[in-house]
């Protein structure tokens, strides 16, 4: 990795063999992860595989002497992007997968169809480039990789990045803004709360999940005296996921030596 | 490696995203291949600066890193929105504006 990385500025590496094996590789892994990403039904896996796309493509940006770039993709798109898909994901609930349900006839055909217009155009278009080798390290990009952006960023880009800088700041604000919900009812004080515990009937407090269950989880519900479960005990959100699929002995089983000193 | 091969790798993940966008019900699973699509262009921009030798592409790149970020910070709450009031995040269901 590390003679990749010094390949920098030019990116013409003189080991040109394992560059090449290290591109085939990552272009595999990578086309097979993004073919993954749009067949996997669930989007937790589809977070993952884009991971994975993500990961290849950092390595490829270090290959061709953007090692600034492969950083900051690593940084910013696995580590910030892909966390907040997966919070949202955590939000909207993990198991939520998508209907293989058409709704539209002939949908697919046709974005099929799309795609591979789009590829042979896209594929044309380049074919007809001319695309040559590339080229040597020029005056351009002769200082090291951050120096060279940094001198372009603060002074041929200084007004992209003043904009990018306005737009940060104005996605922020709209993500709060967006994020935010208006509380319609007043917020319940203390003096409320208790008040509501006493007219329920019910003052001591809920019973902790797994206590006395098969399992020691947070998902089992607790077993009462009578040998039944309780549903107060687990928690709200992990209902869907029916905690009662395994579902817990009537009475745990005694050991043989406290039956004996039972019936003596 | 020639950079005709990092720009034909990055047409074919382009494509790919874009029969995702196309083809996928659920909300995030789009945004993801939106993003897919917005590395599929990076990896053109940093092949084209290699090409031509100069930094302008990486630096275009990073801008698009950038604008990536905001959208997705953006379309990520527009999404939680949408859940709250409608339950559900399928593209299909967000059709209040129809007619």
């Amino acid at each position: 990795m590390s003679h990749i990385l010094a390949a920098a500025p030019s990116g013409t590496n003189t080991d040109s063999i394992a560059v090449a094996t290290i591109f085939w590789i990552l272009a595999v892994i990578s086309v097979g992860a993004a073919l993954a990403m749009i067949l996997v039904r669930r989007a937790v896996h589809c977070a993952i595989m884009l991971a994975v796309v993500m990961l290849c493509l950092a390595t490829m940006y270090a290959m061709q002497g953007a090692p600034f770039l492969a950083f900051v993709q690593i940084i910013v798109y696995t580590g910030a992007v892909l966390m907040l898909f997966l919070f949202v994901i955590m939000l909207i609930g993990i198991s939520s997968s998508d209907s293989v349900v058409e709704t539209i006839k002939g949908q697919r055909a046709a974005a099929g169809l799309a795609a591979i217009g789009l590829f042979v155009i896209l594929i044309l278009g380049i074919g007809h480039a001319a695309i040559g080798p590339a080229a040597r390290t020029t005056a351009a990009n002769n200082v090291d990789n951050l120096t060279g952006l940094a001198r372009l960023i603060f002074t041929t880009y200084v007004f992209p990045f003043e904009v990018t800088g306005a737009l940060l700041i104005t996605a922020a604000v709209g993500a709060m803004v967006l994020a935010h919900r208006e509380r319609t009812t007043p917020k319940p004080t203390q003096r409320d709360l208790a008040a509501r515990r006493l007219a329920s009937g019910h003052l001591a407090p809920d019973p902790s999940p797994g206590v006395y269950a098969l399992h020691d989880a947070a998902d089992r519900p607790a077993l009462l005296p009578d040998g039944s479960t309780s549903e107060l005990s687990v928690s709200q959100t992990l209902a869907p996921r029916d905690p009662y699929e395994e579902t817990p002995p009537v009475r745990p089983e005694l050991p043989a030596s406290a039956t004996t000193e039972a019936e003596s | 490696m020639s950079p005709i091969h990092y720009v034909t790798l990055s047409v074919i993940l382009f494509v790919i995203g874009g029969v995702g966008v196309l083809v996928r019900r659920n909300a995030i699973v789009v945004f993801m291949c939106i993003e897919l699509m917005l590395n599929a262009c990076n990896l053109a921009f940093v092949a084209f600066a290699r090409l031509h030798g100069n930094l302008d592409g990486q630096v275009i790149a990073f801008f698009v890193m950038v604008v990536a970020a905001a959208e997705v910070v953006v379309g990520l709450a527009i999404l939680m929105a949408i859940f709250r009031a409608r339950r559900s995040a399928s593209v299909d269901d967000a059709n209040l504006l129809k007619y």
